[in-house]
């Protein structure tokens, strides 16, 4: 097991060592990704998988919040085991059913409703300009949220039980209603695990490939707009990989991926040491 | 705290209480947008011969996906042949044997990190370990990056259910005189039976819909598979490149695929869930 992860490390450097001599430092920042003149550098893609995931978050993080809240303290037990299943169900859904949906049914609709809105009442800001065909970064931020909703529902649904009863009890009994409860106590105490749900959300949508690559458009040039084509790491990965015949596009897309796989690890790394910490902290095992 | 009137108190919480009821309708409601399209659109698809003959060329009538359907098979058991012994032998090690050890812990800690590992990462480690040195794509590429995939799911869930099995039946087939090795083998693993194979068909489900691994291990082909040696057709690359292709009659195939997946997984996540939730009340 030890050996595995060393291992992946490992080869992922030898196999790119090609590209990260050629470029150095320098391929972090080159927005420039041309097969031709042989010129490779990642910045347009991880700018793609930060605005991506941004998106995510700002989504599924509030909303994941609410819909534990829900589960938690307003349902009734038959409706919370039944909202229960459906959010797990919309976890288990293959990441690929994503895309395939994203793509002939999701974006069609985005382009038909959701952008136009967008443009027409927020039009002035360069986030929300250009042409409304349903792909590129907002709707793949869309299905990211969607996609990472159920990890960050099921976390925070486990910290929210975990706040004794006591103590909100205690808040009741002064004549605090339910949202004033959930603000001032059970999100304050509960508040590091929070964080450590929404790290773990964060490491799946970095990570997402299939369903992305489906719906961003797939272009490696860095654009304003919300509504343009655009990349990440791993839909560049996923759409070029297999078709790269020179040594040095081969080399720079495995440095990519290495690139990515720094990224996921330090941030489950992060997310498990402090998972581990609050729930020491609480004593009682999450 | 700030003083504010008491309708203002009520109002919001209010609103965040619809606010809450209404998420949760989202959440139910995308499940079942997602599933209605893929049944509606899939159903279209399947007919026998889908399930029987080769895909058809661009742009073709007819065809099916009979040789996608048994690469994921083979692929898919292949991977679990790999996978699952040596998972479990991790699980057991870390319940049984090892469960204080020095090295436990950041075992634990590297599993975890596989298991939110980016699965198209151990795709490309796959490929520059056995692809790229034999310069073709093969079957058992696909299987070993599955195997990877399923290895900390399954170490994971072994763990847990055999960390269940109580104590005083281990110490009781010990103070019988059985060897260390028998107790876990005869007592314990039998205790813990349901819940291992739980986990291991949790572990099966869970990467028979993974794609992004298989781009540039397996690939994909049009024929039926002779070999394991060659790149062979699976369902989800073949979702990937009929959904992007500018024909009717390919993406249609695809959708069909589609609903063979999501069917597949869900179900079973369903009855693995009840059939879970079953033994525990028999507890």
């Amino acid at each position: 097991m030890l050996i595995l992860i060393v291992a992946i490390f490992v080869e992922l450097v030898v196999s790119s060592r090609l590209s990260i001599g050629r470029f150095g430092w320098s391929f972090l920042t080159t927005a420039t990704w041309n097969p031709v003149t042989e010129v490779f550098g990642a910045a347009s893609s991880i700018y793609g998988t930060l605005v991506s995931t941004t998106i995510a978050m700002l989504l599924a993080v509030p909303v994941g919040l609410i819909t534990a809240l829900f589960l938690v303290e307003l349902a009734p037990p038959a409706i919370a085991r039944f909202v229960g299943t459906g959010v797990e169900l919309l976890a288990a859904v293959p990441s690929i059913i994503y895309g395939m949906w994203g793509l002939f049914v999701f974006a069609p609709w985005m382009a038909g409703y959701i952008q136009p809105g967008l443009q027409s009442t927020l039009g002035f800001l360069p986030l929300f300009q250009g042409r409304m065909n349903g792909q590129g970064m907002l709707t793949a931020g869309v299905i990211l949220a969607i996609m990472i909703l159920p990890f960050i529902t099921a976390v925070t649904r486990d910290v929210f039980a975990m706040v004794p009863a006591a103590v909100k009890e205690s808040a009741y009994g002064m004549g605090a209603t339910t949202w004033e409860v959930t603000r001032r106590v059970t999100i304050r105490y509960g508040f590091r695990g929070i964080i450590g749900a929404a790290l773990l959300g964060l490491g799946r949508a970095i990570g997402e490939t299939m369903a992305v690559t489906f719906v961003i458009g797939n272009s490696h040039r860095i654009r304003p707009s919300l509504f343009e084509a655009g990349n990440t790491i791993t839909s560049a990965l996923a759409n070029e990989f297999a078709e790269a015949s020179e040594a040095i596009h081969l080399s720079a897309l495995i440095e990519l991926g290495l690139i990515l796989f720094l990224i996921t690890f330090v941030i489950q790394s992060f997310a498990q040491v402090w998972l581990k910490r609050v729930s020491r902290g609480m004593g009682v095992g999450l | 705290m700030k003083a504010t009137s008491h309708v203002g108190r009520m109002g919001l919480d209010v609103t965040i209480k619809v606010l809450a009821g209404l998420f949760a309708a989202l959440a139910l409601v995308l499940l079942g947008w997602i599933l209605a399209t893929v049944v509606t659109r899939g159903a279209t698809a399947l007919n026998w011969s889908f399930f029987t003959e080769l895909p058809p060329g661009p742009g073709q009538a007819g065809g099916g996906l009979g040789n996608a359907i048994l690469g994921t098979l083979v692929i898919t058991a292949l991977a679990t042949l790999i996978g699952v012994p040596i998972g479990m032998a991790t699980g057991i090690y870390l319940a049984e044997f090892g469960a204080h050890s020095r090295i436990a812990a950041p075992v634990r800690f590297v599993l975890n990190a596989l298991v939110g590992a980016p699965s198209i990462i151990v795709g490309v480690f796959v490929y520059t370990l056995m692809v790229e040195p034999f310069q073709h794509f093969s079957a058992y590429a696909g299987a070993v990056a599955l195997a990877i995939l399923m290895l900390p799911v399954v170490a994971r869930t072994s763990e847990d259910m055999l960390s269940l099995v109580p104590n005083t039946l281990r110490e009781s087939a010990l103070a019988l005189g059985a060897p260390r090795w028998r107790v876990t083998l005869g007592v314990v693993f039998r205790a813990a039976k349901a819940g291992l194979i739980t986990g291991v068909i949790l572990a099966v489900a869970r990467v028979s819909g993974e794609t992004a691994p298989l781009l540039f291990t397996a690939m994909n082909s049009s024929y039926w598979m002779s070999s394991l040696a060659e790149p062979t057709a699976n369902l989800t690359v073949t979702i990937f490149n009929f959904a992007m292709s500018p024909y009717e009659n390919w993406q249609r195939m695809a959708w069909g695929a589609s609903l063979l997946i999501t069917a597949f997984v869900l179900l079973v996540m369903l009855t693995t869930r009840f059939a879970l939730r079953a033994q525990e009340r028999q507890r």
